[in-house]
């Protein structure tokens, strides 16, 4: 039996992991299911050793398991599966099995490619050990890593989100490896947000949310308790504003793109001035996509992309931004501040006030100061952005934002915001929606689509699944949506 | 300059005499002694003043060109590429204009400058638009930048009767840079190169260009997302870098080699790397440690013929320093993200940590 027992992990005010209890019996595969950012892959790399946890103990058939190092937890029996497993692309596929195995200095081929050969035959998959790794499909590579992780003796088998990036027959047989490795004695943890496919292969369920374990069950289970689970109670929505949406700022026409794992297939979405239109769905499934499509930063395959009227498709993000859209990534340290320069020097280069060539330091750090007050950043004109609060990171970027925008794309408005602050953002974007700028957003926080927008849009696997009337919808339903299912 | 910044060099200078005044010791000498005459060697006397600034000059110039293009974050190595062809275009000029010495020398400085700037630009067009490294990129050229000196020296170039790579024939008097009484330093190159350590000072403190460049260096997605355009700032940058570097080599040929030799550079390209280290990339604080570096230079020839001690050693006390630099604001920088809980990376899942 696998314990994971009060397990806490922090990262300065965010509670990853606060105080998880979960036990897994032998034999029978585990769903850990929750939201983005409920905690998930926290708890899973604290049993993998990949991070160490602030307190909590982990036993393994009653035996205390060491925790902060990969190697001693593998050598334990723990292994962790990778969406994308991690291999030396290059080399061959016996290569890659036998790396990490206990080998002595001069290898050992043969008998190691007799254990690979047993252990495919066994499951059924066909690894040529011979080919380069770079030539293997990510389920392929899948197979390969189980079967390795299988050779160095686990007895506890991860698998983080296996499903995203492979072939439904691929997942087909990965299910059935699943089951027969259960059979054999084996804990599988199944990690996933996708209700469909906890509800088929699991044989019981914990589900998390912000970082706390917030149920259990033993499937099948009606799906509306795990929607329940996962996203929580609904709290009770202060009152809409509402704006009479005019004219379209931005038409995107049947967008079809390819990006990283992500294809978009022809996508329609329209956006009217004074209108908030919410994109829901699951990380990956095309949300971001069209945001960065709206933004300009990546260019359709097929379609078109009208703002106000202009075609500017492949026209580039500075063709974008002059046509007065304004793009909030969520990263904000990464694509949106500049590390090391001051909050003074972000404003003299965000040109609210343009400078000339010789820059007026005065005037920027008035100009600095009198922002970061209407916005209640809690810093200083000389303050840098990696000193501030992902909240105060956030009004800073919102303080940055020129008079006049059509269009404002954003991901996660308020990730990672505590609940005044997010409120205190969202404050400010509607009164831009009263000075007619459309919004056009992507969340994971359903509370927050069902209150912000006029519209929500459902992706699901790179397509629109639905076009919700945010009045006439709720988070139930739009939760069903984003895992796949309809509500019966 | 904050307490850290003056620890860290307190840690690196003291590190660095320590080791090597132990080294001293170890050959026998009276450190306090050796340190006397480095010191006496290279700022002694008027004369040897005047042959530490001659070393000051170029190194202070390769300087101010790598503070340029390391705030937009690239690692321009081709410096010293971009001296020599800058020295290549002064003799060219020196050889081919005529007329009196204000008209020869403002010609030379001018070809120097636009040769090492386009000769940096191509380093720059590499890296933008063919996706080339500019370490490699800049490497590559440099080597280039030699091969083609050393084929004018001994080609077209050569010497009347004797091709020899010692150098071209001794440039006309009209080329000389003045020198100040009968020191060899030029009051020419000395302005030249305090007006580009101010200009280099002014343009990336108080200017939007100067900023625009250093949050291109400094995050160039964020940067992109204001709406600059980063690739032509790169350019800019390796352009002005470029330019910088011009201008010390036409100082080597007006003012200190009198012709072109093979290695007209002398090394200050890869030198000036460690001044903008140790001066953590700021122009204010090139112009007194490519000071320093020179006396060091300079003082460790007169070492040599007081003690017997190789000159080498001069390179020696200049690596340890900024070895020590290096280590102590390594060492900070780990203690501070230790106490800081930052997020934990996602570490290689095939062999874990074996």
């Amino acid at each position: 039996m696998l314990e994971l027992l009060d397990i806490h992990k922090h990262y300065g005010s965010l509670r990853a992991n606060d105080g998880v209890t979960i036990a897994v019996e032998r034999g029978s595969i585990h769903g850990i299911l929750g939201e983005n950012g409920a905690g998930k892959s926290t708890l899973m790399k604290v049993l993998a050793g990949f991070i160490t946890a602030d307190s909590g103990e982990i036993r393994l058939d009653g035996e205390s398991l060491p925790t902060g190092s990969t190697k001693r937890s593998l050598e334990s029996g723990v292994g962790l599966l990778h969406q994308d497993p991690l291999h030396c692309m290059p080399f061959s596929v016996l290569d890659n099995f036998m790396l990490g195995r206990p080998e002595s200095f001069i290898l050992d081929h043969s008998t190691a490619q007799a254990e690979l050969n047993r252990l495919s035959d066994e499951f059924g998959f066909s690894l040529d050990p011979d080919v380069p790794v770079r030539t293997l499909t990510i389920g392929e590579r899948q197979q390969l890593e189980i079967v390795r992780l299988l050779s160095l003796g686990i007895r506890v088998l991860i698998l983080d989100e296996p499903t995203t990036a492979i072939s439904a027959e691929q997942r087909t047989s990965l299910f059935a490896t699943l089951r027969t490795l259960a059979g054999q004695g084996m804990i599988v943890l199944f990690v996933s947000h996708k209700l469909e496919e906890v509800d088929e292969i699991c044989d019981r369920v914990s589900v998390l949310r912000l970082g706390r374990l917030v149920g259990e069950a033993e499937l099948p289970v009606p799906t509306e308790r795990l929607v329940e689970m996962m996203f929580g109670e609904m709290i009770v929505q202060s009152p809409r504003v509402t704006a009479e949406p005019g004219e379209p700022v931005i038409d995107l026409e049947s967008i079809s793109l390819h990006d990283r794992l992500v294809t978009l297939d022809d996508i329609s979405v329209k956006v009217h001035t004074a209108e908030v239109v919410g994109l829901a769905g699951l990380e990956g499934s095309g949300q971001q996509t069209l945001l960065r499509v709206a933004a300009g930063l990546l260019s359709p395959a097929r379609g078109s992309v009208r703002i106000g009227g202009e075609t500017l498709t492949g026209r580039g993000y500075r063709r974008h931004l002059d046509a007065g859209v304004h793009y909030l990534p969520a990263d904000r340290l990464g694509e949106g501040l500049v590390e090391g320069l001051t909050v003074k020097e972000h404003f003299a280069l965000a040109g609210i006030e343009p400078q000339g060539f010789l820059l007026d330091w005065e005037r920027a750090s008035s100009e600095a100061t009198a922002r970061i007050e209407e916005f209640s950043v809690k810093g200083t004109v000389d303050s840098t952005p990696e000193s501030l609060s992902g909240g105060n990171q956030q009004r800073l970027l919102l303080a940055m934002m020129p008079e006049k925008i059509s269009l404002l794309v954003m991901e996660h408005p308020t990730r990672g915001l505590d609940i005044e602050s997010a409120e205190l953002v969202w404050t400010r974007l509607l009164a831009r929606r009263s000075d007619r700028t459309a919004i056009l957003f992507a969340s994971a926080d359903l509370d927050e689509l069902l209150r912000y927008s006029d519209r929500i849009v459902v992706f699901f696997a790179g397509r629109i699944l639905a076009v919700l009337d945010a009045t006439e919808t709720d988070s139930e339903a739009i939760g069903y949506l984003i895992g796949g299912k309809e509500r019966v | 300059m904050n307490s850290d910044t003056i620890r860290t060099a307190a840690l690196a200078i003291g590190g660095s005499l320590l080791l090597a005044g132990l080294l001293f010791a170890a050959n026998g000498e009276n450190p306090f002694e050796a340190f006397k005459l480095l010191f006496e060697g290279s700022v002694g006397s008027r004369a040897k003043l005047s042959n530490t600034l001659l070393v000051w000059v170029p190194l202070t110039l390769a300087a101010a060109s790598l503070v340029v293009t390391f705030s937009a974050g690239l690692w321009n190595i081709g410096v010293e590429g971009q001296i020599i062809v800058g020295a290549i275009g002064a003799t060219w000029a020196a050889r081919e204009v005529g007329g009196p010495s204000f008209v020869v020398i403002t010609a030379a400085i001018v070809v120097a400058i636009i040769a090492g700037s386009l000769w940096a630009l191509l380093a720059g067009v590499l890296k933008v638009y063919g996706g080339v490294n500019e370490i490699f990129g800049g490497l590559g050229l440099d080597f280039v930048a030699t091969g083609m000196a050393t084929y004018l020296i001994i080609g077209p170039w050569q010497r009347a009767g004797v091709a020899s790579t010692s150098g071209t024939d001794l440039l006309r008097d009209e080329a000389w840079l003045p020198k100040i009484g009968d020191e060899n330093i030029s009051w020419v190159s000395l302005a030249l190169t305090v007006a580009a350590v101010i200009g280099v000072f002014l343009l990336m403190r108080g200017t939007s260009f100067g900023l625009k460049l250093k949050a291109v260096g400094s995050n160039v997605h964020s940067a992109t997302r204001l709406g600059i355009p980063a690739n032509r700032y790169m350019l800019i940058a390796f352009g002005l870098g470029g330019a910088l570097a011009g201008l010390a080599g036409s100082a080597q040929v007006l003012g200190f080699h009198h012709k072109l030799v093979p290695a007209s550079s002398g090394g200050f390209g890869f030198l000036g790397i460690l001044v903008v280290l140790l001066a953590a990339y700021r122009a204010s604080l090139i112009a007194p440690i490519a000071f320093f570096f020179a006396a060091i230079t300079v003082g460790t020839t007169f070492l040599e013929l007081r003690l017997g001690l190789d000159s080498a050693v001069g390179g020696v006390l200049q690596g340890l320093l900024v070895l020590f630099v290096l280590l102590a604001g390594g060492w900070q920088r780990k203690r501070r993200t230790e106490a800081a809980s930052a997020l934990a990376p996602t570490p290689s899942a095939v062999a874990g940590e074996g």
